[in-house]
């Protein structure tokens, strides 16, 4: 197989894949939408005609502002498409096209900082501070993680790999999200360094907002690091082992080649193709995972905008999120692909 | 994947230090799980969201074991249920009496006192309360007579010490007190010195008599409470429930969904996996591509609608945390399928006609069974982690005391802001260590099965 074709393989099953996530949410979710807009249409209607008292006083009778009451919600429900059942397949079909069109509605409850109703704005809004912080988490525990990792690899055995091997295990069976519980209590209320809430309490169009942003972020940026570093530590000493006992690293020592550089620099380079995958997946799977972290920190961004959403039953803000969490972990899922298929050189051969 | 034996196995697991610390914590938690089974009744779980079973319990208490750390001892919360009984007749006069002995040794006044009863009776008897104080000072705190009948019946009450006849009472009996005690609760005059606003330790007895004219008068039940700010060995929550209960229900609660959904989905992944790889061809390539498609889907998402829309009971849970738990295990087992399927003795039985099913099963799976205990014990804590998490988003069963709903209550009623720690620390200690354990145990088996991972 070339490269090529590779790559429109794995495209095709990515968009396939979309397709399949999309459909099942709709499913799920869908019967209740319906209802949720229905009652919103005929929300809309009356309270139209609360704001225009002209229109109820030109009917007579009440039956007869009923009958008008009825025909515009029909004819809205009718210009909407509501009048076929959910599950139809037009439906679904629109719905469907409308998503890929990043048209995703407007919020029942919830708005953007900025007001918006909008699940664009909103989601745009929210989705930078969501990189933001698990991003910069990321980098940093695959960098502590990847040299910590090498280090204790390269002295199997050692007091320092016992360590950074007991510290991966028993960090990773800590949830982050009741690290943060303590942290929040430890420094934020015994010993008051960082602020509890990590959404910043000035407007976002105020200068010092980048600032502030960052001087909250502190505290869930710490947590991740530690509990996340730890097991990437574990990871990449595992690899690292793999390889030293390998022939050509065997062979590197006994030329005489300085130690350090065999470890970072031959054996690094051959666990990279699978570091480099990990590290595209992991990139992706914390944005699942800010779900929780979020809503205990009060982080302002996707993960938190999710639980709020489903505290409320916002459903075209879940169905909009739940749209972005997948582009975002199909796209890392691709990436991840790619760069394996570009370092492992059985790929790259006829 | 070269075959071990599992003597072999046994033989190593039992060298490896790891995976006897986690066959210890493991069997302490079963442990743990069997005594709460047995010792708890299960009504006191089923009620854990009903508030009048807790109502005699302190809110938000600190454990007791705290005041082995202090000098200033806090004050415990007590519940005496077995009085001192006593009957009279004088004459026409009948009286029944029941005493409580309450040995108060703490540096902090007490947050309140409850009295409750139950008294069988005919016409109106008196219900006299009264305090003999450590200095030999009684005070009486209440004079109140039971509703008339002229059939016998049962009256329930509680008198709080907050009634306002018990505090017109006391300031009757101000004399008694070197001290202005305006504007201090019953509990903080009745407890103080009588000098000075201090404490007053020593045994108090409460004396509670009943007097009936001409006729015979039982009480039925009789209880105590002196409200303290300690309680239990874990504490109680805001809602008055005592955390050590829900701590030791939660250790079966948690293993059953570990294990549950950690045995569900690798015996799926390791049938499907087998299947596909031993069929091969087209079978295998569309097998593949579903599989791959579940791999991508964000499970934490999706889990949170799977709860918001279709239910939230812990079996359904466990269903759907099954659901995303058995991909990567179908892929390994899979490309394991793929390499014993050519050996020698899975052709010969092929030839010999032997049913694919009697293949895969009596041939294959047996060879991968070292492979799906180390991913069983691997899963489980991933299980249980996420469990707790979509307990703790408030997705979880709500009839269930699990730690992730223990904590979600905790982050609803503010325990962090509020310094509660009992209520935070330890359901989490409990999920990590449970977690820990099958970690272990997985590490262990994986390092006997992955000959990779072995020291040269």
């Amino acid at each position: 197989m070339t490269l090529k074709k590779y790559v429109a393989t794995r495209a095709i099953t990515m968009f396939g894949v979309l397709m399949v996530t999309l459909l099942v949410t709709i499913l799920l979710v869908g019967s209740n939408m319906d209802t949720i807009l229905k009652q919103g249409l005929v929300f809309q209607v009356r309270a139209e005609i609360t704001e225009n008292p002209a229109i109820a006083k030109s009917f007579s009778s009440i039956a007869e502002f009923e009958a008008f009451v009825q025909n515009q919600i029909d004819q809205r429900t009718k210009a909407l498409g509501l009048d076929t059942p959910w599950y139809s397949p037009q439906r679904i079909g629109f719905t469907m096209y409308k998503m890929l069109m990043l048209d995703f509605g407007r919020a029942t409850f919830l708005t953007s900082d900025s007001g918006s109703s909008d699940v664009k704005d909103i989601l745009l809004e929210k989705l930078p501070r969501t990189i933001l912080l698990f991003t910069t988490a990321t980098i940093i525990i695959s960098i502590i993680g990847i040299f910590l990792g090498a280090f204790s690899g390269s002295k199997s055995g050692s007091k320092i790999d016992r360590l950074t091997s007991i510290f991966a295990v028993v960090s990773s069976s800590f949830p982050v999200w009741w690290v943060g519980m303590l942290m929040i209590f430890l420094f934020a209320f015994v010993y008051p360094i960082f602020p509890a809430r990590a959404t910043p309490s000035i407007s976002s169009s105020d200068p010092g907002y980048i600032v502030a942003l960052l001087y909250h972020m502190a505290l869930p940026l710490i947590t991740i690091v530690m509990i996340g570093f730890g097991s990437w530590a574990y990871l990449v000493r595992n690899f690292i082992i793999g390889i030293m006992q390998e022939d050509f690293i065997t062979a590197k020592k006994t030329m005489g080649i300085n130690r350090k550089k065999v470890v970072y620099s031959h054996a690094l380079k051959n666990a990279a193709p699978p570091i480099i995958t990990i590290l595209a997946l992991s990139l992706s799977g914390s944005l699942g995972g800010a779900i929780i972290t979020e809503a205990v920190f009060d982080w302002p961004g996707m993960g938190r905008l999710y639980f709020e959403a489903i505290t409320v039953m916002d459903l075209p803000v879940i169905i909009g999120s739940t749209f972005v969490l997948t582009i975002f972990f199909l796209v890392s899922v691709f990436i991840a692909d790619l760069l394996y298929a570009f370092f492992d050189p059985r790929m790259r051969t006829d | 994947m070269s075959a071990i034996s599992s003597d072999e196995i046994k033989r190593e697991f039992i060298r490896s230090k790891m995976g006897l610390a986690g066959i210890g914590i493991l069997l302490i938690l079963i442990g743990v799980s069997i005594v709460t089974v047995i010792t708890i009744p299960i009504d006191t779980f089923k009620e854990w969201n009903n508030p009048s079973n807790w109502i005699s319990y302190p809110k938000t208490s600190i454990p007791v074991w705290v005041n082995l750390f202090q000098i200033k001892k806090i004050p415990e919360h007590m519940i005496i249920d077995e009085p001192i009984e006593k009957f009279q007749k004088l004459g026409d006069v009948s009286v029944a009496s029941h005493q409580f002995m309450v040995y108060f040794d703490y540096d902090d006044f007490p947050n309140d006192f409850i009295y409750e009863f139950s008294a069988k009776y005919t016409g109106s008897p008196l219900l006299q309360l009264s305090v003999i104080r450590p200095d030999g000072i009684q005070l009486q705190l209440l004079s109140l007579s039971l509703p008339n009948s002229q059939t016998q019946i049962t009256h329930d009450e509680r008198i709080f010490s907050t009634d306002s006849s018990i505090r017109k009472n006391l300031f009757l009996q101000k004399e008694k007190f070197s001290f202005d005690i305006d504007g201090l609760s019953s509990e903080d005059i009745l407890f103080s010195s009588s000098e000075k606003h201090e404490i007053l330790k020593g045994n108090y007895i409460f004396l509670v008599n009943v007097y009936g004219v001409k006729t015979q008068n039982e009480i039925l039940d009789s209880r105590l409470i002196v409200g303290g700010k300690a309680f239990g060995l874990m504490g109680t929550d805001d809602l008055r429930r005592d955390l050590a209960i829900g701590l030791l229900w939660g250790t079966p609660l948690a293993l059953f969904i570990g294990l549950a959904v950690a045995i569900g989905s690798v015996t799926m992944g390791l049938l499907y996996g087998v299947y596909s790889g031993f069929k091969g061809k087209k079978t295998d390539e569309v097998m593949m591509r579903f599989n791959d498609i579940i791999y991508v889907l964000p499970a934490l998402p999706f889990l949170i609608i799977l709860a918001v829309t279709i239910g939230n009971s812990i079996f359904l849970m466990v269903g759907f945390l099954m659901i995303f738990g058995w991909v990567g295990i179908a892929k390994v087992s899979r490309s394991m399928a793929l390499q014993i399927k050519i050996k020698g003795y899975v052709e010969a039985s092929k030839m010999m006609g032997q049913k694919n099913s009697r293949i895969i099963l009596r041939h294959i799976v047996p060879q991968l069974l070292p492979y799906a205990l180390a991913s069983v014990a691997i899963s489980v804590p991933a299980a249980i982690t996420t469990e707790a998490g979509l307990s703790f988003l408030g997705l979880g069963d709500p009839t269930f005391p699990t730690w992730g709903q223990i904590l979600h209550d905790a982050s609803v009623y503010g325990a962090a802001p509020r310094g509660l720690w009992w209520w935070i620390v330890p359901p989490g200690i409990m999920i990590a260590i449970t977690g820990l354990a099958f970690v272990f145990i997985g590490n262990a088996f994986d390092t006997i099965v992955n000959p990779k991972l072995r020291r040269p």
